[in-house]
């Protein structure tokens, strides 16, 4: 049956774990966030070549499960002769997904922004990039922070799969736990109440920032 | 050519169950998903409550989390289930609070005035429900449902983890045989990719015949 104390004793190698969760997740969502400015900003291009790049990328990493990307990211580094450190290859492939649905939000909160803001700079004889940079992007940002957090949410969930390349995150911590303890339920449920509380704090983040951005 | 010999009929199978684990997830957690979008609409507030809780924790945990909690500490409270039903029914539960969400605000999209109206014309609440608030919720739930029972399939292969015998898991198993792991992981990230561009594809079609109505009315 459920045992309180097994339970509450599989929560301190966890927490211990949880770092690495966080650490993932936060320059999973930093890195994204650069690669998905850039890729926003292909798709936006006046190039066609540049567009159809952004359209291939965001549609190629948002149609395989990250899983599967995460394999494939793993087993193709030693064949092109690249020696990264694990967690490494995981930021990097966790970030470069999250990079295909960060240039998304960026898009939608750019095409959010009303048309007379670009006419106004326009009007008052801001350059194009001046338009951008001082205009058309701080608003953007701010538009986008609650789905920027919702992203980071679901960052921190996807990291559980890192665990198959053997990080020692939550999840793999409470599979070595379990695995020396024989009580899976009570550890995985651990794992499952850490997983929660991060996220709700992530949650409440969000709402906070959305109650903030909304005038 | 050997290869496609003697594993093609291995991943035609592992094929075959993801679809199976797609479709039967998503009807299931969408099953699950409207009943909880029901009940949360009618009963009383503690049951309200605890939905509450439960949606809160199956979006705010892992599902791989959620499989592991089902799969291996199952037996210890007397769950004993194959990778395969146990895998089907993580399935459902880990979609039914996206699923109940979508219909929460598909209901919320029917106009008032049109549940005043079938109140005032003497229909009975479950009338009302299966002929006023279902058709027109469905119709403006549908493009979100489309979109996450396409989420749906990309969660599938999580299953392989618990060793359900899917695509993913019938591919891991022939690159341990073959040591091909990349092509193998690659095949199957471009195979993925088509799959869910074709879905969406069609599915943006689907979606467009049953709302045509709408378009042509504006």
């Amino acid at each position: 049956m459920f045992s309180i104390p097994v339970f509450l004793e599989s929560f301190q190698p966890l927490f211990w774990a949880a770092r690495y969760t966080l650490l993932i997740s936060v320059l999973g969502i930093g890195l994204g966030l650069v690669i998905g400015t850039l890729v926003c900003a292909a798709r936006l291009s006046p190039y066609p070549a540049l567009r159809a790049f952004g359209g291939l990328w965001v549609s190629f990493l948002r149609g395989v499960p990250l899983l599967v990307q995460l394999l494939v990211f793993y087993y193709s580094l030693p064949v092109i002769g690249i020696d990264i450190p694990a967690t490494a290859a995981a930021v990097i492939c966790v970030g470069v997904c999250a990079s295909a649905y960060i240039s998304e939000i960026w898009r939608g909160a750019i095409a959010a922004l009303p048309r007379g803001q670009t006419e106004a700079a326009t009007a008052i004889g801001m350059t194009p990039r001046d338009t951008w940079i001082r205009v058309i992007l701080p608003q953007a940002f701010t538009l986008s922070l609650p789905a920027l957090v919702n992203e980071l949410i679901l960052l921190v969930k996807a990291s559980s799969l890192v665990s198959v390349v053997g990080i020692l995150e939550i999840t793999r911590a409470s599979q070595a736990q379990a695995a020396t303890t024989f009580r899976p339920l009570e550890v995985y449920i651990a794992a499952a109440c850490i997983y929660l509380a991060i996220n709700l704090c992530l949650a409440a983040l969000g709402r906070y920032l959305e109650h903030r951005t909304a005038v | 050519m050997d290869l496609i010999e003697q594993y093609g009929p291995m991943l035609l199978r592992g094929f075959g169950v993801t679809v199976l684990c797609w479709i039967l997830g998503t009807i299931f957690g969408m099953a699950l998903g409207l009943v909880i979008a029901l009940v949360q609409r009618y009963a009383p507030r503690p049951v309200r409550w605890l939905i509450q809780v439960y949606i809160e924790v199956i979006r705010g945990t892992p599902f791989l989390v959620q499989l592991f909690v089902l799969y291996y500490g199952g037996p210890l409270v007397g769950l004993r289930l194959d990778a395969l039903p146990a895998g089907l029914l993580g399935l459902t539960i880990y979609g039914s609070p996206y699923f109940a969400e979508i219909f929460r605000s598909g209901f919320r999209a029917v106009p008032h005035g049109q549940i005043e109206a079938a109140r005032a014309i003497g229909m009975a609440e479950p009338a009302i429900i299966r002929r006023i608030l279902l058709p027109l919720g469905l119709v403006s739930a549908l493009p979100a449902l489309v979109n996450f029972s396409i989420i749906l399939t990309k969660e599938t292969v999580i299953l392989s983890i618990i060793t359900v015998p899917e695509l993913m898991y019938q591919v891991s198993r022939m690159s341990t045989e073959t040591f091909r792991y990349v092509e193998a992981n690659l095949v199957l990230a471009l195979f993925f990719w088509l799959l869910v561009e074709t879905i969406s594809r069609l599915g943006r079609r689907f979606e467009r015949r049953i709302t045509q109505h709408l378009i042509e009315r504006t």
